[in-house]
């Protein structure tokens, strides 16, 4: 499927957002921040923030699908919809195309959310109740002033067939339809503006495993034919790996961890999505039961740990007090891979550095995940 | 399973008279559990699979009627001839459940530990002080920290897998025989689910409690299930033993199920689909309830509702391909590409 992704090119792609996946990056960001006031007392006096996302920064290009996974409360949903501004961030830079986003004014902001759309993971509260399919998928055709009249209902009804829904639907309402059938009018909707990328906010999280399939195959199709760009973000680890070029894992408001799909899954480094991949439920009752459980929760993003924010939970052998204090750069462990551990070699942080930080134990390789996953049947 | 039965139930059926006709959830469901035994059941939903928990416990609200000709048999006693003074000393004391969704199963206003103890109160008619003890000793076994401290905590001041730990604490207070756990882990995070699934296992081992583990995820069953039943359309479609299940699936839901799935370190240029979804309970197909949705239905398959046909030991499946089973391998040669990828409007639309 990686080749299939790289080469959008491979069937002609119908709009002007058609593209090779290669040379300049559709969106770049960087350092972005987000941080949710704490309010306290009778006047609200800022108690603290949460730091949800917490200098994040990431390239996706053109035609490709980055994955960003991560558990509850990691920012992922919060990066999201920063990079569309449906939050504002608090700091930090977001390219699209060359376009300063953060820099752009209202009107100017509409009409790029032309080429940006999402979609959301419940398709029971992301679709108005009150409205048709047809009037659903039209809207953005009218705020945007792409079609109107006729040739509006052609259009709303050319992209019902292209998600797999009857046209004859656009004159029904969403309770109607099953929650698959509804992130396929969800997915329409986004389509019909024509945007070259979407923002997948874990688009098959609701649905059942049969459904699921139906959809991941669609969106795939889809950026076959369109030469979309996705950001995927999931919590589920095999539906990213299932669908993405490159992968971002994201612990605490920051990328912990960001090569290409292969990469990751075959040979994670940072110790958290070792753990977060070891712990997935295997479909196979003779696999090796072999697993990293980590102890306790992941802490408050109000309160994160000092040091690296997985410290506390982290099972790496050559733990130590450095760990507490040095913030871990996100650093190149192997061509196009990097993550953030001072531990993993090789890193830019010298053992000399480390010692005046407390250390008392040497980097060294720890890789426990190769064992297991390779141990599965291929 | 050389274990004597614990549990039996026999043509189970469950309906629900509503405003748009009869809803068959659950129709005429038999299986067995044994002591010390896990029993996966596995299904999408609206298969029936919740409803056939809440049958057992008797739990099912109106306009749903747990039919005449079921039977729940339950240490020597048919749990649906009780009175309610009869169910209410089962339920909770013998069969324990644990829910889906650790935040709405708890009491926002009362303490976790006076949760817990409250069901050692009922139960065993233990004084406050005992009951609090035991409750602080729970906390211990599913492993809290800092029990004594946790107890006196509110539910809002624990994090999603310590409310699940408080849960399973309250099933496992009264030493029940049979543990029904509905989905125990699919509101939690990954790292957490395994934590908590080590926890159970870990405390099944100890105590010999029998545990009936419904999901929806092929992941969690291969982990911790011995035996699995596949449900579809209100009724078993497939009995097996986990490694049979996964190995040799028979029937073609199972099979498109384990296919459909995306599998860690097994990527694939294509997933493929079980086109469709699942029809509503009142209005299930002649014939086999499947058929809409599988690849190798023919005319019989309208006709004929199948029965569960024996394909082994231990192994059944509700499908004419035990029959007929040419049928699979000239359509696994003739075909090649996969089935058609096109939504087929579900019966909700």
């Amino acid at each position: 499927m990686t080749d299939a992704l790289r080469a959008p090119n491979a069937a002609p792609a119908p709009s002007a957002a058609a593209g090779v996946a290669t040379g300049e990056p559709l969106l770049s960001i960087s350092q972005l921040t987000k941080y949710f006031p704490i309010r306290r007392g009778l006047f609200g006096r800022e108690a603290g923030a949460v730091r949800a996302v917490d200098g994040v920064s990431l390239q996706v290009g053109r035609g490709e699908t980055l994955g960003i996974v991560g558990e509850s409360g990691c920012g992922k949903t919060t990066l999201g919809r920063c990079i569309l501004r449906l939050i504002e961030p608090t700091s930090g830079q977001i390219h699209f195309d060359g376009i300063d986003v953060r820099a752009l004014d209202p009107a100017s902001m509409r009409r790029l959310r032309r080429r940006m759309q999402i979609i959301f993971q419940d398709p029971f509260s992301s679709l108005n109740p009150r409205m048709t399919v047809g009037a659903i998928v039209r809207e953005g055709l009218t705020i945007h002033k792409l079609a109107a009249g006729a040739e509006a209902d052609n259009r709303v009804r050319q992209l019902l067939e292209e998600v797999g829904l009857r046209p004859e639907y656009a004159s029904r309402y969403p309770h109607e339809f099953s929650g698959g059938q509804r992130q396929r009018i969800g997915i329409a909707r986004a389509l019909a503006v024509e945007p070259e990328l979407i923002v997948c906010d874990e688009p098959v999280s609701a649905l059942d495993v049969s459904v699921q399939a139906q959809v991941i195959n669609l969106l795939q199709d889809l950026q076959r034919d369109r030469g979309l760009t996705y950001l995927f973000i999931a919590h589920d680890l095999s539906v990213v790996e299932h669908i993405a070029t490159r992968v971002s894992v994201m612990y605490l408001g920051k990328i912990v961890e960001l090569a290409s799909a292969a990469d990751v899954y075959r040979e994670p480094v940072m110790p958290y999505t070792q753990a977060l991949l070891s712990a997935v439920p295997v479909p196979d009752p003779a696999a090796s039961r072999e697993r990293i459980v980590l102890t306790g929760d992941v802490p408050s993003p109000a309160n994160p740990p000092s040091g690296c924010v997985f410290h506390p939970r982290c099972p790496h052998p050559a733990k130590d007090a450095a760990c507490t204090v040095i913030v871990p750069p996100l650093e190149e462990k192997a061509p196009g891979h990097v993550a953030a551990c001072i531990k993993q070699p090789p890193t830019t942080v010298p053992w000399h550095a480390q010692q005046q930080a407390g250390a008392t134990r040497q980097p060294e390789r720890h890789l426990p995940l190769a064992a297991i996953t390779h141990g599965v049947s291929p | 399973m050389t274990q004597p039965a614990l549990l039996t139930v026999s043509d189970l059926r469950t309906y629900f008279y509503t405003g748009a006709g009869v809803a068959r959830a659950v129709d005429g469901v038999s299986f067995t559990i044994g002591t010390g035994e896990t029993l996966g059941i596995v299904g999408e939903s609206g298969c029936g699979k919740s409803v056939t928990a809440l049958s057992i416990l008797r739990l099912v609200q109106q306009p749903g009627r747990i039919e005449p000709g079921s039977r729940i048999m339950f240490e020597n006693q048919d749990l649906l001839q009780l009175d309610g003074a009869g169910i209410r000393r089962v339920r909770g004391n013998r069969i324990a459940m644990i829910f889906q969704e650790p935040m709405t199963a708890l009491n926002p206003v009362f303490t976790v530990g006076d949760q817990i103890a409250e069901v050692a109160r009922v139960h065993a008619s233990a004084s406050r002080r005992a009951a609090w003890d035991r409750a602080v000793e729970m906390l211990t076994m599913v492993g809290i920290p800092a029990p004594a401290e946790r107890a006196n905590q509110y539910p809002h001041q624990l994090s999603g897998g310590m409310r699940q730990r408080v849960l399973i604490a309250m099933a496992l207070i009264m030493n029940p025989a049979l543990v029904i756990a509905d989905e125990p882990t699919t509101a939690l995070d990954v790292t957490i689910q395994a934590q908590i699934l080590e926890l159970l296992a870990d405390l099944q081992q100890r105590l010999g409690t029998s545990i009936a583990m419904i999901t929806h995820d092929l992941g969690v069953i291969a982990e911790v299930a011995s035996r699995v039943l596949v449900m579809y359309g209100g009724e078993v479609v497939e009995e097996a033993r986990v490694e049979t299940l996964f190995t040799e699936p028979h029937h073609p839901y199972t099979e498109g199920l384990l296919h459909a799935m995306p599998r860690v370190g097994r990527r694939q240029e294509r997933l493929a689909v079980i086109p469709g979804s699942v029809p509503p309970p009142t209005a299930w197909p002649t014939g086999c309830r499947f058929r809409d949705r599988c690849a190798y239905a023919w005319d019989r398959c309208a006709r004929e509702h199948p029965p569960l046909y024996q394909i082994g030991v231990g192994h059944v499946s509700r499908c004419h391909l035990a029959d007929e089973p040419e049928r699979r391998t000239a359509r696994a040669t003739a075909q090649v590409s996969p089935a058609a990828q096109a939504a087929v409007p579900g019966g909700g639309a």
